[in-house]
């Protein structure tokens, strides 16, 4: 685990894409990056994988899209057949119009709140969950670049410095209880 | 600066010169400073039209639904009038926050929020309606798809109104979490200014530990496309179904195929009345001028006039259809609709619906604070005599002349009606006092586009 944290705190969004950029060229890691709302461009310039949350609403819409096909053809057509006002119950094709809009209703059911539940996961967001922000203005208007290193802090100051920063903090990675 | 570039006839969305701190600050006076007199008073008038409607709601339920003006004729009156209204004019905020933005329209961060808690406010009041006609509301969950306990039926899926019962229940869960997620960093601005210990302790609860991650914004922004996404068809297809109540029946007057379009732009039409109608008051009194500009009411009540015109335009394609299909029936009982004795009606919805938008050609008056409040509540009103106007008049004069009668309202019917306007206006009031009302993490991405004093600064610059 790395000993040391830095800090690099700015007030605007461009100030913070150009740094990004700087750190990243030196071949510096960042550790994270706070922001008060989506810097657009910041995750390209951060190198982060481009996000699978669409592919899993598509697919837990197919899952929602079959569970109203399998719940309506095993109510209607196996379990409890009915002749109501003469719509045709004897085989799933037959009365299938009348169930499109519940097909259509729970497809978008299960894909929208369950890709929202695993958003809450991946990203850790729940009742009673701590925020992790280092400083409490990244969610108004200053941007946090968080850097973990080993050694000396020289070289990686100077470079932060060159950047139109506002602020640079220190801080030793104490091992404690929430590592 | 040049990646903000936004071409100069774009008019600024935020105006005042604001800098990200100053959009914070503004944003969260309204929930860090005191209620005003004119709050409580509104609250009061409020609360008591919704304890009111308490009332009447148990006196209703403890007696039956023969309190209401019912009869055998007109079996579906104000209290299906009451629901449609009500879930159209829960329309206008999924639409504003899910079709605007797949349309990336910048001007809808500043309305999304409160449109949003608008609609599910609205869509709360629409339930009440068929909950409580079914008179014994505590049965409400025999509407579910689960075997049932005491006999083993199930529910009939040929129903269109166990189509309403999906799609609403899934329109107000999906607009809820919609509306969550996107008020998860506001509540986290507020939670990271908060200094009082209570008002922390609660930010935190609700702010669900957002701490604006580069990572947690990505998805953050993919699941509000997706969302938008999947909530444009929801929300056509909601009044749809909606419609589909009636469209499905053998009514003349009902059964009729433009009922879908025509009542999905009449849902707009009344939504955006209603938001209009909210915000000209609430960037008043939470001093928001600066984000709900006069170009925000301008463009709103364009989109007014635009449905209006729809609407306009399928009353009269019903008229001739009726004409045209040589049905007798079709055709009296829209002869009956213009002419008969419910006219006034007719007249009112045709005045208030298709006649007054019209005035919005008129640059002078669309961008005039004061008419644009007085239309859309004279598109309130016009919207609610348009379901009457369906529902009633398609109803009271049936196949058999010896059944004909009219409806009048009894002081139930009024009372739980004032009573669900009450507590739509208690929910609203308690919201403007506690929640961002403007997606504040959303105006910030546009502020260097579309504020103007950054637009000000290019024109000087290039």
């Amino acid at each position: 685990m790395a000993e040391k944290i830095l800090h690099a705190i700015y007030d605007d969004d461009d100030k913070l894409l150009a740094a990004v950029k700087k750190i990243k060229e030196a071949k510096i890691d960042i550790e994270e990056v706070y922001t008060p709302f989506p810097v657009h461009g910041l995750d390209k310039v951060l190198g982060l994988k481009e996000t699978r949350l669409a592919i899993t609403a598509f697919i837990y819409g197919c899952i929602g899209f079959s569970f109203a096909i399998w719940m309506m053809n095993h109510i209607m057509i196996l379990d409890w057949p009915q002749n109501i006002g003469g719509k045709p119950s004897f085989s799933f094709i037959e009365n299938m119009p009348s169930f499109v809009p519940i097909m259509f209703e729970l497809t978008v059911f299960f894909a929208a709140h369950l890709m929202v539940i695993t958003f809450y996961l991946r990203s850790k967001l729940w009742p009673f969950k701590e925020a992790e922000n280092p400083i409490p203005s990244t969610t108004d208007d200053k941007f946090l670049i968080e850097i973990k290193f080993d050694g000396s802090e020289k070289e990686i100051k100077k470079l932060i410095k060159e950047t139109d920063v506002l602020e640079i903090k220190l801080h030793s990675n104490k091992k404690n209880d929430n590592d | 600066m040049a990646s903000h570039y936004e071409a100069p006839i774009r008019k600024p969305l935020v105006t005042g010169g604001k800098s990200y701190h100053d959009v914070s600050v503004d944003i969260v006076n309204a929930v860090e400073g005191k209620a005003n007199k004119q709050w409580w008073i509104v609250f009061s008038i409020a609360l008591i039209m919704f304890l009111w409607g308490i009332g009447c709601i148990i006196y209703t339920i403890s007696t039956g639904i023969g309190a209401w003006g019912l009869n055998k004729t007109v079996g579906w009156a104000w209290d299906i009038t009451n629901f449609v209204w009500w879930v159209g004019i829960g329309h206008a905020g999924t639409l504003i926050s899910a079709v605007l933005l797949l349309f990336r329209q910048k001007w809808r961060m500043a309305i999304n929020r409160s449109a949003e808690a608008m609609t599910i406010f609205s869509v709360i009041q629409a339930g009440l309606f068929p909950i409580i006609h079914m008179g014994r509301p505590w049965l409400a969950f025999w509407t579910l798809p689960i075997p049932n306990a005491y006999g083993s039926l199930w529910v009939n899926f040929n129903s269109p109104l166990l189509w309403d019962v999906f799609a609403i229940s899934t329109y107000l869960s999906v607009s809820l979490v919609f509306w969550w997620t996107g008020l998860l960093p506001d509540f986290a601005m507020i939670r990271d200014r908060a200094v009082k210990p209570f008002q922390k302790k609660i930010y935190s609860l609700v702010s669900f530990g957002w701490s604006g991650r580069a990572k947690d914004w990505q998805r953050f922004e993919e699941v509000s496309l997706v969302l938008a996404g999947l909530a444009t068809p929801l929300v056509l297809s909601v009044h749809t179904i909606v419609s589909f109540d009636f469209a499905t029946s053998v009514i003349p007057g009902w059964h009729t195929t433009i009922f879908p379009p025509y009542f999905v732009a009449g849902a707009i039409f009344s939504g955006f009345a209603m938001v209009q109608t909210l915000l000209i008051v609430m960037r008043k009194v939470s001093n928001l001028e600066n984000y709900i500009t006069i170009q925000h009411i301008e463009l709103m009540n364009i989109v007014i006039m635009i449905t209006g015109c729809i609407v306009g335009c399928a009353y009269i394609t019903e008229l001739f259809i009726a004409w045209y299909s040589g049905v007798e029936y079709e055709q009296y009982a829209f002869l009956n609709r213009a002419t008969g004795p419910y006219w006034w009606a007719y007249w009112s919805m045709m005045t208030c619906n298709v006649f007054s938008p019209q005035f919005m050609w008129v640059k002078k008056l669309r961008t005039s604070i004061v008419f644009s409040f007085v239309i859309s509540i004279v598109v309130n009103i016009g919207m609610w005599f348009e379901r009457f106007v369906i529902i009633v008049t398609s109803l009271h004069r049936d196949y058999l002349p010896s059944s004909w009668t009219m409806f009048s309202p009894t002081v139930f019917d009024i009372g739980i009606f004032l009573g669900t306007i009450g507590f739509f206006f208690v929910l609203f009031l308690l919201y403007s006092r506690t929640f961002p009302v403007i997606a504040q993490a959303e105006v910030k991405t546009i502020l260097k586009t579309s504020g103007d004093n950054y637009k000000k600064m290019r024109d000087k610059n290039g």
